[in-house]
């Protein structure tokens, strides 16, 4: 049996652990092994309603009211239960801040090795993984051996799978997690929301970036103005960052955010596979770069060559001349 | 305040990854080292936090002889004091690395003082195990987080702040001693001073000999993903481009209505 922490909030499973869920199955259908899913704290019932159409069998519900605050340890103390109680060959978490803190936990706690961003999973004479090391920038092949396979998924590395129709909730089975006062000692105390604003550069369908080329904290007006008019928000490699120009917040990369827009408008990046990291699933890029041979450009579709501070307001400039023209020609 | 920060000598990468012949390691022959991000932002953390409470940091790292480069880079930055465990060059996995971490941390608490904070970056540039903080915690029973991006001390405990779902930010209050695993932007690292430099260059630095534990995962070999590579078409050069970029924008309909 594969069993799957699956993390939810509002009664609805999380994206990431929906992904965990479709690696399960395709590992489960290679051996024939049922998957159960196990959800904590408030809310976990209501969330496991909605898992039948992901391939899970038996869903286990600990409602207990000390899990409804997040507390990794006290997850991992439920987890270790069912572990010892089920017996499953795998356990599996998304490689999400918490399904990754988690199953560290586990693994601590058991004495077990941890496969974290796993891709690929191979049961055979030996457990075989592929998991992704520098961000995914590089695969690394290992061998998991141990009674327990505990294993993460690497965040959107694998197509999703649409769920099945037709198919029944999963039996709930509630458990009564065992958990010690040691276990509560972190336990998230305050939750604070953010203030609203401006386009979350997680969100923007346009993201203009910007590198060492842009020169300085100044330099970025320039971008801000075009990311402006496309209805976008403006990121930044690590230099940008590093050097003060501009706050953590905003870098796109392996240490930062990672980024999805339809289009990222790469200005004076060069390309350090860090930052590749975080900009590869945009689903178009476009480098404005002064050097034709920047690593960037084996992923750029499009590329203008020359220097960011002329080409960038030439953009804008053009952007305003035409939409001035139609708005002309949509009066008339 | 006595702090403990861990950093893994890694690669500076560039644009590409070339591996050794043997498809174990990256072929770092024209490559300088540095550490993680996260792991630069902890240790700027420990000299901010002495800084403000008084005390004395260490900074720890498993790894070969060269990572006496990687200690340097830190104490240039302030750290007290270096400690060294080394390794043959050869890949330790998160489980033997943690074994090793904690092994250390106990002699140097019964030789000396035992630390408030034990810091680690949030996972290894590398190898990314998101772990090794986790099991020296869980060794050691003392309470850890990972993820942190703000660290504020009161007596006895830290109030350690996150970044959680829909841009949200938690708060977790820990007694200490604690383990916390950091994140970059937790502050913005100074760069060393030439004296800082000069300092570093003339402290000990302790070594000594690691016991290696059995543990897992076990590396087989490294592979580059096989990305395609992405054709590229040129829509020109210099501010001449603009009316050209402009129609794509608008193929594109990312040019709003």
């Amino acid at each position: 049996m594969i069993l799957v922490l699956v993390e939810h909030a509002d009664g609805r499973p999380d994206g990431l652990s929906l992904e965990a869920l479709a690696f399960a199955g395709r590992l489960a259908s290679d051996d024939g092994q049922p998957v159960e899913a196990v959800l904590l704290g408030a809310g976990a019932r209501t969330g496991a309603a909605g898992l039948g159409g992901h391939g899970v069998t038996t869903a286990h519900v600990g409602e207990d009211e000390r899990l409804t605050d997040y507390a990794p340890a006290a997850w991992a103390a439920a987890l270790a239960q069912l572990v010892a109680s089920r017996s499953p060959s795998t356990v599996v978490a998304a490689g999400s801040t918490r399904g990754s803190e988690v199953l560290a936990h586990v693994g601590a706690r058991l004495e077990l090795p941890v496969a974290a961003n796993c891709i690929d999973a191979t049961p055979g004479e030996r457990f075989g993984v592929v998991r992704q090391r520098w961000g995914g920038s590089l695969l690394e092949d290992a061998w998991l051996d141990a009674p327990v396979k505990l294993l993460t998924v690497a965040p959107h590395a694998l197509p999703p799978v649409e769920p099945a129709a037709g198919k029944s909730a999963p039996a709930i089975e509630p458990f009564e997690p065992q958990i010690d006062d040691l276990d509560l000692r972190v336990r998230m105390t305050r939750r604070v929301e953010a203030a609203g604003g401006a386009t979350s550069l997680a969100d923007a369908k346009v993201v203009v970036g910007g590198g060492r080329g842009v020169g300085g904290p100044e330099g970025f007006g320039i971008l801000e103005e075009l990311a402006g008019l496309l209805g976008g928000a403006v990121g930044v490699s690590r230099v940008a960052t590093s050097a003060g120009w501009r706050p953590h917040a905003d870098q796109i990369g392996q240490t930062g955010l990672r980024i999805a827009p339809d289009l990222y408008i790469a200005c004076g990046i060069s390309g350090a596979i860090q930052h590749i990291v975080g900009c590869k699933a945009a689903k178009r890029i476009l480098v404005i770069n002064k050097d034709a041979d920047a690593p960037i450009m084996a992923r750029a579709s499009y590329a203008v060559i020359g220097d960011l501070h002329a080409i960038v307001p030439a953009i804008s400039a053009e952007i305003r001349r035409v939409s001035g023209r139609e708005n002309r020609s949509a009066t008339t | 305040m006595n702090i403990l920060v861990c950093v893994k000598r890694v690669p500076a990468t560039g644009g590409t990854i070339v591996l050794t012949a043997d498809q174990r390691a990256i072929d770092t022959r024209y490559l300088g080292f540095t550490v993680s991000p996260h792991e630069e932002c902890a240790v700027e953390e420990a000299v901010r936090l002495v800084e403000q409470h008084g005390g004395s940091s260490t900074v720890l790292t498993l790894g070969p002889a060269e990572a006496e480069e990687q200690l340097r880079d830190a104490m240039a930055i302030g750290i007290d004091r270096a400690i060294l465990l080394e390794t043959d060059r050869s890949d330790w996995d998160p489980m033997a690395t943690a074994a090793a971490i904690v092994d250390a941390v106990r002699d140097a608490e019964a030789a000396g003082e035992p630390f408030d904070l034990l810091l680690f970056g949030n996972e290894a540039a590398d190898s990314g195990g998101y772990q090794v903080g986790i099991r020296v915690a869980t060794a050691l029973r003392r309470p850890v987080l990972t993820g942190v991006k703000g660290i504020e001390t009161r007596d006895g405990m830290v109030v350690a702040r996150r970044d959680g779902a829909g841009g949200a930010s938690e708060e977790y209050d820990i007694a200490l001693p604690a383990v916390l695993a950091v994140r970059e932007g937790i502050n913005l690292p100074r760069y060393p001073s030439v004296p800082g430099r000069l300092r570093a260059r003339k402290k000990e630095i302790e070594r000594r000999a690691p016991e290696r534990r059995p543990g897992g995962p076990e590396l087989v070999r490294l592979r580059v993903p096989q990305e395609r590579e992405t054709a590229t078409e040129i829509l020109g050069s210099g501010p001449e481009a603009a009316p050209r970029v402009v129609e794509l924008l608008q193929q594109l309909g990312v040019l709003g209505r």
